[in-house]
């Protein structure tokens, strides 16, 4: 029972983290059809800007957000170098593409940070007891921070002129245009936003697990799954599903090794693909 | 009869248009004057609507030229366009479902150089035009019915204060209701001095409300006619549409 209510907490708090990554990734791929394999890179630089931020300026909280705005500016490169030329092609190239960027980027981490992991320190240092537990609270302190990223991204989306450019180009990219809306801009500044969130997550994270070059890739992998669960496209479902597959894997990690505990992730992926592939999250398509 | 010798709002020169490799619009020319209302008539698959979004900048012609107001505009994206007052309603309407009638309308409206009374001046029109619009404006644009959106879509093009509105098949599909009411709308826009485009395949209705009419074949325009001439003599009406 105790175990269970921890187990818990942690399902809710990596799956919050989890949800700012694939928020980013669920918002590129509906706006621009761009299924984006250098995500996690994006994730794993911002938590390596973190660790540089930390040492000049000892200030976790600048760091996030030094390292968030710098991301968000290399997405705004890579949008523009690599995929607006890719835009409207067969969705291969732009997978093709996005590899190719995610290679040289885990590589270009190694290559300047080398191969051995960078502490990034919590700023939250202290504890609370739960049961016999010293439970830190600077993972609640992550899950709170990554709801509320999340619940500003919301309110931006739902409410302000721009979010209503970013939503009517979702839908209707030809009618957005036609509409004045300007849709390579409003493409470029989704694109930063996703890599943005992606970075904040980096940072956040560092300090569970230590910052490496390939950190990105497991959660990559994880975003992807959370993405298709929650349904393509749909930001809604994707949070959703963060939460509930972080809590099974959490739940799966009480009988079996947190590492094989991951293969729960992709029975939930292979049962929706063949149950449901539209998303277990969405409306039933009519 | 000859176009008057002002420079039109829009000038249509000698466009070709491709749809990959087919070849769409064989070198049509058009214009439209300030305030006018110009009928384009002919058959399905003639070019009209490739027309209108070559005018849009939604595609772009490989030839020709098009022109707002003596500037060329024929590479420009359709963003800009719609930014220096071409309003575009498409045949499909193409309402942004999920969004709600007023986050629609904003669409248009959210522009930089508008100020506050002159936006709360715009959205008090369209809802006096359109009063259906008004009661709906928190509901999302896919639940209204296909009259409603056909409103949605031209008070969507308003909040842009186009100087010409491009209108593809407004009535298809509608009620007599709606299409008297979609009749009544374009002679309220041409009284406001908006010029129209009007593609149509309803011929009383595109000879009632516009002054001049093109009538398309296979990708070029065949004829031209003041729209009073046609509505006594329907000859060439027969000969091109059939009807």
């Amino acid at each position: 029972m105790e175990q269970l209510v921890v187990q818990t907490l942690n399902g809710i708090v990596a799956g919050m983290i989890l949800a700012l990554v694939a928020s980013g990734l669920t918002l590129i791929f509906g706006i621009m059809d761009v299924v984006n394999f250098a995500h996690g890179e994006l994730f794993m630089l911002g938590a390596y800007v973190g660790t540089t931020t930390m040492v000049v300026t000892h200030n976790f909280w600048v760091a996030l957000v030094v390292a968030a705005v710098t991301i968000a500016l290399l997405g705004a490169v890579i949008q523009i170098t690599t995929l607006r030329p890719l835009l409207g092609r067969d969705p291969l190239t732009t997978i093709l593409a996005t590899f190719g960027v995610s290679l040289v980027l885990q590589n270009y981490a190694l290559w300047q940070y080398g191969p051995v992991p960078r502490k990034l320190s919590e700023p939250i240092t202290g504890h609370f007891k739960l049961f016999d537990l010293e439970y830190p609270y600077y993972r609640i302190a992550i899950a709170v921070l990554s709801a509320a990223i999340i619940g500003g991204l919301y309110l931006f989306l739902k409410y302000g002129t721009y979010g209503i450019w970013i939503r009517a180009t979702t839908q209707d990219r030809v009618m957005a245009s036609a509409m004045g809306i300007p849709v390579p801009l409003v493409h470029v500044a989704v694109f930063a936003i996703g890599a943005g969130m992606a970075a904040a997550s980096g940072v956040l994270f560092g300090p569970l697990i230590g910052v490496n070059h390939a950190m990105g890739t497991d959660w990559t992998l994880k975003a992807f799954i959370v993405v298709v669960v929650g349904g393509m496209g749909n930001l809604g479902g994707s949070i959703l599903a963060s939460i509930f597959i972080s809590l099974l894997e959490a739940y799966a990690a009480l009988w079996v090794s947190p590492s094989q505990a991951v293969i729960v992730s992709f029975v939930a992926l292979i049962l929706t693909l063949l149950i449901r592939p539209t998303g277990l999250f969405v409306p039933t398509p009519k | 009869m000859s176009p008057p010798d002002t420079t039109p709002l829009v000038r249509v020169d000698g466009i070709h248009t491709y749809y990959g490799k087919s070849h769409i619009l064989h070198g049509v020319s058009l214009d439209v004057q300030a305030g006018e209302v110009v009928g384009l008539l002919g058959r399905n698959g003639v070019g009209k609507s490739t027309t209108l979004k070559t005018i849009m900048g939604l595609v772009h012609p490989t030839e020709g030229t098009v022109a707002l107001e003596g500037r060329p505009i024929t590479r420009l994206p359709a963003h800009r366009l719609a930014r220096l007052g071409i309003g575009y309603v498409p045949e499909d309407r193409r309402i942004f479902r999920l969004l709600t009638v007023m986050e629609n309308l904003r669409t248009g409206l959210d522009r930089h150089d508008v100020p506050e009374d002159r936006k709360r001046g715009l959205l008090d029109k369209a809802y006096e035009y359109f009063p259906v619009l008004a009661e709906r404006r928190a509901q999302a644009g896919g639940t209204l019915s296909g009259g409603e959106q056909q409103m949605l879509a031209i008070a969507r093009a308003m909040m842009l204060e186009p100087k010409i509105i491009l209108l593809d098949e407004p009535t298809e599909g509608l009620m007599p209701r709606m299409v008297a009411q979609i009749s009544a709308i374009i002679d309220a826009l041409h009284r406001d001095g908006v010029a129209i485009l009007l593609v149509e395949q309803n011929v009383p209705l595109t000879l009632e409300t516009s002054q001049r009419v093109y009538i398309m074949e296979k990708g070029v325009v065949r004829h031209h006619a003041r729209a009073s001439e046609l509505r006594h003599d329907d000859t060439v009406i027969h000969q091109y549409l059939g009807v």
